[in-house]
């Protein structure tokens, strides 16, 4: 008897799993949000209309063939009634696939080159920007919506890259924790090597970590790499006043870092001018002030581009894309979605965005062939100094 | 004692069989052929030809590798055997004794205990780290309460970025792979022998010394050999508890892959990690060919009984602690922040935000929906991981010891788990890009069955030797055919062993992260998927989801391995 038992179910488990994944791909439409949660009392600003119930999953097609095909890494994040309105007015079905970190994503999209992912490519960021250049896997695209984009964001004058949005890494301050010790929020970077601030910064590994290579860079612009105080001297003092490496931002600012929810002990932290806004719109209770604050000194300006792919089979489709990646819905749709800055001066920015972080008034740049130039000539030495 | 089985059939072979019995011979030859066929095919299409293609890849690039850069690779390889091996010493060490309980002892809440010490398998190291932190941190519940306990002005723990603290999480990670592993070979082996050597008048730890022990050996060898792989691989765990001064080849391969594109670097460090993984277990090969031992296994649970003396009791209760305090304690500090504010008021809000998206997010995933597709995956995963499994872990078995079969095949079994999934990733976009494979989600119980496979075959084969042939003759003799041997003997024998093979490919799905991103499947997200995405983004709403869908992934995962166990035979009929 049970012998024919333990034969019945294992049948049983691979007839589920068979039946079971061939059943998989009904979506279930997601609950629409009845009522909003406290953190959501600012309506998304890209919503045109804030009632429509923007819940239909985007995979969904509307036009039933034609398909556009996005490639970008993990954090990329977009409204559904955003996407859903260009999907309407082009008759087409965008499909999103995220392929890991940037660093990760831009690595597939060059090594598939031959027989291309995707149509369009979102997320090469300025310190990739050479690497995805040479690589030569984006086509060139004057979008008209550049007319109105900043200058200082254009770093690609072969139009293959279009910027989007731009961010700045910055170090973000513990308030409670500083007003408690009777600390005085530090003015400049070199002043992170005097002994009060000894054990108290957190940093994310510039070899895995996109902040943490910002953040190098940043080191590298103000400090440069020749004269009597090189970037790496500054890194030298670091390590003696005992900077913690983390590997990821995730885990530098959730379980290190004391100003967020983790019971983290370091009261400073390499992360985004756009943090402290975002505590404050995913607090659990509502809050009248951000628990963190940014430090302006040394930021490193981050611009995130997006791009055709060379080889896509509908190239007017993915240059429509690039214009409406350009165009208000999606630029306002992106701080609140991604945490990142609209490059377009038109757009307007949630309040959060206005009433709890400052940008830093100037920053010093890298260009984009110095950083690929030298990226891992800096992360070797870096590594050398600091964790060898 | 195998040998003489050899000649038996043989003797069998050339006296009554006659042309006939010849014909159904062969037939019968050919099912077991198609069989080994389809472990064989699945490891050369999902494992080799990837691997190959990106080894391709790197052949013609070179990159100057300078004698420092070998001199660190060097320490490298160096500290990660280091680690992998003294990581394999402890966990055995506190894990052997519970492995004994769970063998030789039925007491009420067994099943419940085993399931907790399997839990820490699906958790992301990320979380892992979080709940250490809670516990252990500076502002931890540990740290707080020693405080109120010692007097003013005592040094507060110090645990924060040691080694200890890597080890300590590797046992926490590994300790189930013991338990088992060993524990269910060990309730396998009949207790009688243990009695006889006592009736001989040995003492008790004379009969374990020379009775059981030598017999158990395979079943350690194996678990040992998964533990270092494992550590020796560890990639998140050491980094975020140990702080990135420690780094393990796998870091150093991710670096080279995914930051800088030196694939020649990457390679490189990747067959060393491999020639070590191939290394390790032709050391185990040789101490599994000359220690497993044919037994008269018994079905399991036949060796267990309630505990009668008080020290019997007491091993028990010790051993429940330990699970609880370096399991449990861990575990609930995640479930309790789940379920609390950062100030500690308790809260039900991070449930309730779970299945609201306020943001209008494109991919916002409906906390069931994430359940669903997790408990889809692994069960795929759990089909697909027998399915290549079993009959691998036959073929490993019938192949005579010593014999060129074996010593080919057993290494290469263990290979997809030494193999970087930073390599293998980008391995499967070269090889599969061009026909789109990589994005089916088919790829994604493909993946996990990868990394699974040689856990089951790890977990079959000290079972499977120490089968007893003389059963299985008996059957034949009696007119048994093929499939009945199968189905009535090696079955009901085995079920313990492919339980614990099911466990760990179900577990190793269900708390998957890396190869799911490396895949880029997006459309069927699963709770480590989300849980990750939660964390990705600052914010107490987030954190706070983040720990509740890690309680959620705790309590799908022991409901389920309650389940499994249950799926098995309680006492085989023999």
């Amino acid at each position: 008897m049970r012998r024919q038992m333990t034969a019945a179910m294992l049948a049983l488990t691979l007839l589920a799993a068979c039946g079971q994944s061939a059943a998989a791909p009904t979506p279930t439409p997601a609950p629409a949000t009845t009522a909003p949660a406290p953190a959501a009392t600012e309506p998304a600003p890209a919503a045109t209309e804030p009632t429509a119930a923007a819940t239909a999953p985007a995979a969904e097609p509307s036009a039933p063939g034609q398909q556009l095909v996005v490639m970008s890494h993990d954090s990329f994040n977009v409204s559904a009634d955003v996407i859903k309105a260009f999907e309407q007015q082009n008759n087409v079905s965008v499909k999103i696939l995220q392929s890991g970190d940037a660093g990760s994503a831009l690595n597939q999209a060059i090594l598939n080159k031959n027989a291309p992912q995707a149509d369009v490519f979102f997320g090469v960021d300025n310190t990739f920007l050479s690497r995805a250049l040479d690589a030569d896997i984006f086509a060139p695209y004057q979008s008209p919506a550049l007319a109105d984009v900043p200058a200082k964001f254009q770093l690609d004058p072969s139009y293959r890259l279009t910027p989007i949005d731009y961010g700045y890494i910055s170090l973000n301050y513990d308030k409670a924790y500083l007003a408690q010790s009777n600390l005085a929020v530090p003015a400049s970077l070199r002043d992170l090597t005097k002994p009060e601030w000894k054990g108290k910064l957190v940093v994310e590994n510039p070899a895995t970590s996109s902040p943490g290579l910002a953040f190098l860079l940043a080191t590298v612009a103000e400090f440069g790499t020749s004269g009597d105080y090189t970037y790496l001297d500054f890194w030298k003092e670091l390590r003696a006043n005992d900077v913690l490496v983390s590997d990821g931002w995730d885990e530098a600012y959730n379980t290190q870092f004391s100003g967020a929810s983790g019971k983290g002990p370091r009261p400073l932290v390499v992360s985004y001018t756009s943090s402290p806004p975002a505590e404050v719109i995913y607090s659990e209770t509502p809050l009248t002030d951000a628990p963190t604050g940014v430090i302006t000194a040394g930021s490193f300006l981050q611009v995130e581009f997006a791009g055709v792919l060379k080889g896509s089979k509908q190239p007017e489709l993915a240059q429509k894309f690039i214009d409406f990646m350009l165009g208000a819905p999606f630029q306002q749709d992106m701080p609140l979605q991604m945490f990142v800055y609209p490059v377009l001066p038109s757009a307007t920015l949630p309040e959060a965005f206005t009433k709890y972080s400052v940008l830093p008034e100037s920053t010093k740049d890298i260009a984009p062939a110095d950083i690929s130039a030298h990226r891992d000539e800096w992360i070797d030495a870096w590594t050398q100094t600091v964790l060898r | 004692m195998d040998r003489r089985m050899d000649a038996d059939r043989a003797a069998l072979g050339r006296g009554a069989a006659g042309g006939v019995r010849r014909v159904a011979a062969a037939r019968a030859a050919l099912l077991p052929l198609l069989l080994y066929a389809l472990p064989l095919g699945f490891l050369a299409l999902f494992f080799f030809f990837p691997l190959g293609a990106i080894l391709r890849l790197s052949v013609g690039v070179r990159t100057a590798v300078d004698a420092d850069d070998l001199a660190y690779f060097m320490r490298v390889v160096g500290f990660s055997a280091w680690l992998g091996a003294a990581s394999a010493a402890l966990t055995l060490l506190v894990a052997l004794p519970g492995a004994y309980m769970f063998a030789r002892f039925r007491f009420p809440g067994a099943v419940a205990l085993r399931a907790l010490a399997t839990v820490p398998f699906v958790l992301p190291t990320v979380v892992v780290a979080a709940a250490f932190g809670e516990l252990l941190g500076p502002r931890g519940l540990l740290p707080a309460g020693l405080a109120r306990l010692l007097p003013a002005g005592a040094p507060p723990l110090a645990l924060e970025r040691s080694i200890w603290l890597v080890l300590l999480a590797h046992i926490f990670f590994n300790y189930s792979i013991v338990l088992r592993i060993v524990g269910g070979f060990w309730a396998g082996i009949d207790v009688r022998l243990e009695q006889a050597a006592a009736v001989l008048g040995a003492s008790r730890w004379r009969a374990f010394r020379y009775v059981t022990l030598p017999l158990l050996l395979p079943a350690i060898g194996a678990a040992a050999l998964l533990v270092f792989i494992y550590c020796f691989a560890s990639f998140s765990i050491v980094l975020i508890l140990g702080g990135a001064q420690m780094a393990t080849v796998e870091v150093e391969i991710y670096r080279q892959t995914a930051q800088m594109l030196r694939l020649d670097v990457a390679s490189a460090l990747a067959l060393v990690q491999i020639a070590v993984t191939l290394l390790a277990t032709m050391a185990y090969t040789r101490l599994q060919e000359r220690t497993s031992l044919a037994l008269a296994a018994r079905g399991h649970g036949a060796n267990a009984r309630p505990p009668r003396t008080l020290g019997e009791r007491l091993l028990i209760v010790a051993n429940a602690l330990l699970i609880l305090l370096l399991i449990g304690t861990p575990l609930a500090a995640l479930a309790l922040r789940s379920l609390a504010s950062a100030d500690g008021t308790p809260t039900l809000a991070f449930y309730h935000a779970l299945g609201q998206n306020t943001t209008r997010s494109l991919f916002f995933v409906p906390p069931l929906v994430a359940v669903r597709n997790s408990l889809l995956f692994a069960m795929a995963t759990v089909a697909l991981s027998l399915a290549v499994g079993v009959p691998a872990a036959y073929l490993l078995a019938q192949g005579r010891r010593g014999g060129w079969l074996t010593r080919v095949l057993d290494p290469l079994f263990t290979l997809p788990l030494g193999t970087s999934a930073v390599t293998l990733g980008l391995g499967y976009i070269v090889a599969f890009g061009a026909w789109g494979w990589q994005r089916s989600p088919l790829m994604v119980p493909v993946a996990h069955s990868l990394l699974a496979f040689p856990l089951v075959v790890r977990s079959l084969l000290p079972a499977l030797r120490a089968l007893d042939q003389r059963l299985r003759e008996a059957a034949r003799t009696l007119g048994a055919s093929p499939l009945q041997v199968l189905r009535q003997i090696d079955l009901p024998l085995l079920a313990p062993a492919m339980l614990v093979g099911a466990v760990y490919a179900f577990t190793i799905s269900l708390g998957d992260f890396g190869a799911v991103l490396l895949i880029g499947q997006n459309e069927y997200p699963t709770i480590p998927l989300v849980i990750y995405r939660f964390l990705g983004r600052p914010g107490g709403l987030n954190y706070g989801q983040a720990m509740a869908l890690c309680t959620i992934l705790m309590l799908v995962s022991l409901a389920c391995f309650a389940l499994l166990e249950r799926a098995r035979p309680p006492q085989a009929e023999l």
